[in-house]
């Protein structure tokens, strides 16, 4: 039943899949991502009692959604590496982590600046704000992991035992923020919960959404590639590449 | 063939650890200094008034815990890793979640049951509350063991890295908040007279989860960083 | 179009400040992982370029070493 997969655990046959696959995803990045910023910038309404702050919404929710996925791919990455074997999945969770390290990192600084205007300050320990920045953290501790190592083989597995066991810990850590901070909070409940959105919203959104999706696509390809070449470096397929390759 | 009981393996390994430990006492006592001096130094940099100090007695207690098992944790396979010993014992028969049990529990013995032991001290230096020292101590009993267990993968993902330990921090640092916050929380509660059984039953279960698979997880970290 | 003049597009009804460097910093540090992945790439296929025709070179030596 799963015999379809097999040609994309073959290094080659990925590479040169993605490489294919890659302008088809700048493509659909180029068309959803500047189109949907420009709606939410320009044409989107401002919201009703947050006003033209508001915008910063169309980046905020998309990089925070797309940091969560993205650890739960490395996470699935990380399994297939230990329960399979499977030594694409070890440069797959490479390539990954920068770009959810970015996404994590974009999520907390729109937050910040969305946070001063309307909540008056740049930080608060919010369950959510602190069970991101410990996510940022565990997105951090995977890259250092895996550059750590001279072995690209061996530190992918460390890497893949990390982000396996993150994943466990990742419900119980929003679980005992969420419980620190309705312990700890103060009269004042912040209410940052997602609005409910017009349809004049909605479409920005989505289609800004649509825009980041893709733009993962497109960096982790990049970088899945790479790695892809950096761990089959004495393979004939690969020798062929660079040689040819004139630039 | 003589082959080793899983209870026979564990002791031995245990009585080892122990052992070596006794004969480097310097590396027992300096967690144990340092857990002091960093729970001195917070009255002396946020001022004396006793009634800040019963507030944040709790927190600094437990985060100077976290960091001084941090400090001895990454001594945990270094010295067997550095003389080839642990690569000699992931080969043996004996199940390597043994090796990792037995060497978490040498860790516990040597470095959480003094924490849990000086607590009450430290709580009388930070002012803290009449009815939180109970709560202190179960916390402290309960807790200390799931950073031994954690800081353990930690350790064992990072042993062959050289200058892993800041490394260390940053990787085990996720892993011990949730301790930490349930802990403080429990610890505050007792404080203010209220029943805290729900936060201790929290811990003791996250040390039941630790217990049960933290083991697994040192024995994949080990066998990945000796290769 | 929800603004009348640009001016009041870039003060974004006095959040400016806010909108404008949230967004400018997310495209800047996008636009750096982007750069450092395309970087990472072409230096990568360099360095396995230079191991391949440095082992080229070993190996000639080595064939004219033996002909002699």
């Amino acid at each position: 039943m799963w015999k379809w997969l097999h040609p994309y655990a073959n290094a080659e046959f990925t590479y040169q899949f993605c490489g294919k696959s890659l302008r088809w995803f700048a493509l659909l990045t180029l068309l959803c991502l500047p189109a949907g910023l420009i709606w939410a910038l320009m044409f989107a309404p401002a919201d009703y009692q947050q006003g033209d702050a508001f915008r910063i919404f169309y980046i905020h929710v998309p990089s925070a959604s797309l940091s969560m996925g993205i650890y739960a791919a490395i996470a699935i990455a990380g399994l297939c590496s230990l329960v399979w074997q499977l030594k694409l999945a070890d440069a797959f969770g490479a390539a990954m982590a920068p770009v959810g390290a970015l996404f994590t990192a974009m999520a907390l600084i729109t937050g910040a600046f969305w946070g001063k205007p309307m909540w008056g300050t740049w930080w608060v320990w919010d369950a959510r704000l602190t069970s991101e920045l410990i996510l940022l953290f565990l997105y951090l501790g995977i890259m250092a992991l895996h550059s750590a190592f001279e072995d690209k083989a061996q530190g992918g597995k460390a890497a893949a035992i990390l982000s396996v066991v993150g994943v466990i810990n990742l419900p119980i850590i929003k679980f005992s923020v969420d419980w620190w901070n309705t312990l700890h909070q103060g009269s004042t409940v912040t209410n940052m919960g997602k609005p409910n959105m017009s349809i004049d919203m909605l479409w920005p959104f989505l289609l800004s959404f649509l825009g980041f999706f893709f733009l993962v696509a497109v960096l982790v390809i990049i970088r899945y590639r790479t790695e892809l070449l950096a761990r089959n470096s004495m393979r004939p397929w690969v020798r062929e590449i660079v040689l040819n390759s004139q630039k | 063939m003589t082959s080793l009981s899983y209870r026979k393996a564990f002791m031995l390994i245990l009585k080892r650890d122990l052992t070596i430990a006794f004969r480097h006492r310097d590396d027992i006592i300096n967690p144990l200094l340092f857990f002091v001096i960093v729970v001195t130094l917070f009255p002396l940099g946020i001022g004396p008034e006793p009634n800040t100090l019963m507030k944040i007695a709790p927190g600094v207690i437990w985060v100077a815990a976290l960091l001084s098992t941090l400090l001895s944790i990454e001594r945990l396979f270094k010295s067997d890793y550095a003389d080839g010993s642990l690569e000699q014992m992931l080969l043996t028969p004996c199940p390597a979640f043994i090796l990792a049990m037995a060497k978490v529990t040498a860790h516990w013995l040597l470095t959480g049951l003094p924490l849990i032991l000086m607590s009450p001290v430290l709580g009388l230096l930070l002012n803290l509350h009449q009815d939180a020292y109970r709560a202190l101590m179960l916390t402290l009993l309960l807790g200390t063991p799931i950073l031994s267990l954690f800081g353990a993968i930690g350790a064992a993902l990072t042993v062959g890295i050289k200058k892993g330990g800041v490394l260390l921090s940053l990787l085990v640092l996720p892993l011990y908040i949730p301790v930490l916050i349930f802990a403080t929380s429990a610890i505050d509660t007792a404080a203010f007279g209220l029943p805290y059984n729900g936060q201790l039953a929290i811990i003791a279960a996250m040390l039941a989860g630790a217990i049960t698979l933290a083991p697994f997880a040192i024995s994949a970290a080990l066998k990945v960083s000796t290769n | 179009m929800q603004f009348e003049s640009f001016s009041a597009f870039l003060a974004m009804g006095g959040y400016g400040f806010y909108v404008w460097w949230s967004f400018g910093l997310c495209f800047a540090l996008t636009g750096i992982l982007y750069w450092d992945s395309k970087v990472r790439h072409r230096k990568t296929v360099e360095a396995i370029r230079s191991k391949i025709l440095r082992e080229q070179k070993l190996k000639k030596v080595a064939q004219q070493q033996n002909q002699i």
